[in-house]
């Protein structure tokens, strides 16, 4: 049984359509990310998933129980991190940790103390005198201090120094370690590169692509660099081969994947001096749907 | 030098851009009060028989408490009578005003985070506050030219130019006095919520240093501003000092806060909070626990306050029983019956009155859950193991509850002080009986408070405006001879005052009824709504 299944979720304010039919599923032990960018629908489907916002159509469900009627019942099982924590001003860091930890009935004061430790912060300090990461780190300690099966966090990170961002992704692989799932929305790509299994791409309410990282580098273009002994001619004839530029006669370009095999041969007929290739960044991935070339509007 | 106010008029029009709304409906409905009122009144009172009973009345110390002292009452003039029942209030709401927009512009906006940007632009570390005074300034001379010519344009004998220009005058400088006063407050304390209760509470203990001041020594009324503006004995002998000692006292009180703003941090105060405890009590586990423990402070002040306005409003009433047995012209007038009915009938409206109040702090508690949702604090408490109905019901249930305990402290004080100054004291047990009989009133508006947050969050400012209503109906309705029905609307009308009515056990089921509807209902709204923030 999934952890997270969302089918067809539909999010209406008013006239404004912010979630168009999404669709994501996240199976126990998976690190999942979800990225887009702002205003693409992360935190509303996040929030209908806490059963915060009512869904206006389709299903959204957690351990296979209804994100909204249940609410109660998945959230004892559930660790939140917001994107923008907010925390009463008036009480101390280390209140805060207790009640969120109360109010998912774990308690587990070792692990919650060297967590405090670990993400070296002053827990008697009052929270108006909190900066932005002080804060995450709040609600990030309260999080991972509790006896969760499922972590959704909102942009964990996006106040972390990095330092703290490394104790971030300890305590992440930890958690996987656990066999436990996670829901990572993030701008930091190269932080879902290397913590996730799955990746959503979310774009105007819809997600545009899913799969695993290697399964969406397959659906794009390598990079070349290419230096060959006598000069190479009309490369940009070549079925496959993308945004070619020429200096010094290095030859840069964009590959398409499945056409790897027949753009090598053609090159190999030059004589190689220098052949580089990298594989897709996830940035390269987001930008090229993003731009417009990649998805369907 | 002038680099300390660099940008001033840019930042000056913007306030003016963002609140220019907020300011207008301010403006027109406190005119339109004055105006109306102030028309209404002449003809309520049109014989001369009517007028000297009226005039008599004023010498009431009661009244004296309620309205400042009567003045001109020889010769009670169209102009007199209508100063005299007006100035206080719209001094009060004028007050309100320039707290709430002075707060807005400065440590709401510098806590916010708001005031940095504007620092970190080419714009001196004074304009900010100085551009707020300027506004306020500009609104309230607004509110004070309107409101003059407009009693001017009634065309009534005795509100003649120069007193309707200085009954502009004193509340138009009133306003400016609470402006610079909050600003003071908004530099001691880097806390929006604190520099706002501060603000209030000064606001609150002015009225009330001015009623005792009214009735036992003048020279103490003089130390509350709003006794001060009282002075000016509009439309009689149109005293202009008090509103120059007033503007005066104001440039001081804005001076200081310019200073104090100099020598302090950005996001800084002179009363800095301290470091807490690391571990959260086990009291702070739960909903509830979190809602009492962020309004400790309230609740204790609120509990407090409610006894000291129970004992100020019971400490004239030794005044009022030597005033009845002196008034031989009130005897004549009034059958008698009337007139040894009077202690009670004014104790049954400061039942009524204090029990309105009590509302207030009971609509606050309440209300904290939607200034919660707007911070974006609920979406996390939703996130762990709490149900909707746990949320609102742990605020609903401090509300509720807080109702008994500050109709008890308001009632103990009132009796407490007037067991210590009059010969024929009232009896505890009537006097609780009667001020218990209002509780399901405040629940009702307890209940509609929570109806609104269930489904309609942005109305909760209607609630507040009928709680208004009630106060001015159980303030003025009687002497405004305002029909009976008016009196219906309010859910504190319907209530027998006690010692003269009886006890009605079906109406006060009624209204528990009702709050407990308006509640239930608002429990179903809350599960069924979006949270934002």
């Amino acid at each position: 049984m999934p952890v997270v299944k969302i089918e067809n979720l539909i999010k209406r304010f008013g006239k404004f359509t912010a979630l168009n039919g999404i669709d994501l599923t996240v199976n126990q032990g998976e690190i999942y990310g979800f990225i887009g960018p702002n205003g693409a629908g992360k935190t509303t489907t996040i929030r209908i998933l806490l059963g915060i916002l009512k869904a206006t159509e389709g299903k959204a469900k957690v351990f296979g129980m209804d994100a909204w009627k249940d609410a109660v019942e998945i959230h004892k099982k559930t660790a939140y991190v917001p994107g923008d924590v907010s925390l009463w001003p008036n009480l101390t860091g280390g209140e805060v940790i207790d009640l969120f930890v109360r109010l998912r009935n774990s308690n587990n004061k070792k692990r919650q103390e060297e967590l405090i430790e670990r993400f070296n912060l002053d827990p008697s300090k009052k929270c108006r005198t909190y900066s932005k990461g002080n804060r995450q780190k709040v609600a990030l300690i309260a999080a991972f201090a509790s006896d969760a099966d499922l972590y959704v966090l909102d942009e964990p990170t996006s106040g972390l120094d990095p330092l703290m961002d490394s104790v971030f992704q300890e305590c992440i692989k930890e958690v996987k370690d656990q066999g436990k799932s996670v829901l990572l929305s993030s701008h930091i790509l190269s932080e879902v590169e290397k913590l996730c299994d799955k990746i959503s791409i979310i774009r105007h309410g819809k997600i545009i692509e899913s799969g695993t990282l290697d399964e969406l580098r397959h659906l794009t273009r390598s990079r070349m660099v290419v230096k060959t002994k006598k000069p190479m001619e009309a490369l940009d004839m070549i079925k496959g081969v993308h945004d070619l530029e020429v200096r010094d006669n290095i030859f840069y370009f964009q590959a398409d994947t499945e056409e790897l095999d027949n753009i090598m041969k053609y090159i190999a007929q030059f004589g190689i001096v220098k052949l580089e290739s990298a594989p897709p960044t996830l940035e390269d991935l987001f930008i090229r749907h993003y731009m417009g070339d990649g998805g369907e509007s | 030098m002038s680099n300390r106010f660099a940008n001033t008029k840019i930042l000056a029009f913007f306030i003016l851009r963002k609140d220019r709304i907020r300011i207008l409906i301010w403006i027109i409905s406190i005119v339109l009060f004055t105006v109306v009122i102030g028309s209404m009144l002449p003809n309520l009172y049109s014989t001369g028989t009517d007028r000297q009973i009226m005039a008599e009345t004023m010498k009431n110390p009661a009244i004296t408490v309620m309205l400042g002292p009567g003045y001109g009452l020889d010769n009670y003039t169209d102009g007199a009578m209508m100063a005299h029942f007006m100035l206080i209030f719209t001094l009060l709401a004028v007050g309100i005003m320039n707290i709430l927009m002075t707060i807005r512009n400065t440590r709401e906006d510098e806590e916010e985070g708001r005031t940095e940007i504007i620092r970190s632009l080419p714009s001196g570390f004074l304009s900010p506050l100085t551009a707020a005074f300027f506004v306020s300034a500009a609104a309230n001379t607004v509110l004070a030219l309107t409101a003059g010519l407009s009693l001017y344009s009634l065309g009534f004998e005795s509100m003649d130019f120069q007193g309707s220009m200085l009954y502009g005058a004193s509340i138009g400088t009133a306003g400016i006095f609470f402006t610079s006063l909050t600003a003071l407050f908004a530099q001691l304390t880097p806390i929006t919520r604190s520099a706002l209760g501060y603000s209030f509470g000064f606001l609150i203990l002015a009225y009330i240093i001015r009623g005792i001041g009214d009735v036992e020594s003048e020279l103490l009324s003089l130390f509350s501003p709003l006794g001060l503006i009282l002075r000016t004995e509009v439309y009689v002998n149109n005293h202009w000092w008090p509103v120059l000692l007033t503007l005066g006292l104001s440039v001081i009180l804005a001076g200081l806060a310019m200073y104090l703003n100099t020598i302090r941090d950005l996001g800084a105060g002179f009363l800095q909070p301290k470091s807490g405890k690391a571990e959260a009590s086990r009291f702070l586990s739960s909903p509830l626990g979190l809602a009492l423990r962020l309004q400790r402070t309230a609740v204790i002040s609120w509990t407090i306050g409610m006894l000291v306005l129970g004992l100020s409003y019971g400490s004239v009433l030794g005044d009022l029983e030597g005033f009845l047995d002196s008034s031989g012209l009130l005897l004549q007038m009034l059958p008698e019956s009337e007139v040894f009915n009077l202690t009670e009938r004014f104790v049954g409206m400061l039942l009524t009155i204090l029990s309105i109040l009590a509302a207030i702090p009971v609509l606050i508690f309440i209300l904290k859950l939607k200034s919660e949702e707007n911070a974006g604090r609920i979406e996390q408490l939703l996130a762990g193991a709490v149900s909707r109905t746990k949320l609102i019901g742990s605020y609903a249930f401090i509300g509720l509850a807080a109702a008994p305990v500050i109709q008890f402290m308001s009632v103990l004080g009132l009796w407490a002080s007037a067991a210590f100054v009059m010969e024929d004291p009232l009896s505890f047990n009537i006097l609780l009986k009667a001020s218990m009989a209002y509780i399901p009133s405040v629940w009702v508006m307890a209940g509609l408070m929570v109806l609104a947050i269930g489904y309609l969050p942005r109305f909760t400012g209607a609630v507040w405006l009928y709680l208004g209503y009630a106060f001015f109906i159980a303030y003025l309705g009687d002497m405004l001879k305002l029909p009976e029905w008016m009196d219906y609307l309010s859910p504190f009308g319907h209530i027998p005052q006690i010692p003269l009515e009886e006890f009605h056990a079906s109406k006060t089921l009624l209204s528990m009824l009702l709050a407990f509807g308006l509640t239930a209902a608002g429990f179903a709204g809350y599960r069924n709504r979006d949270i934002h923030g």
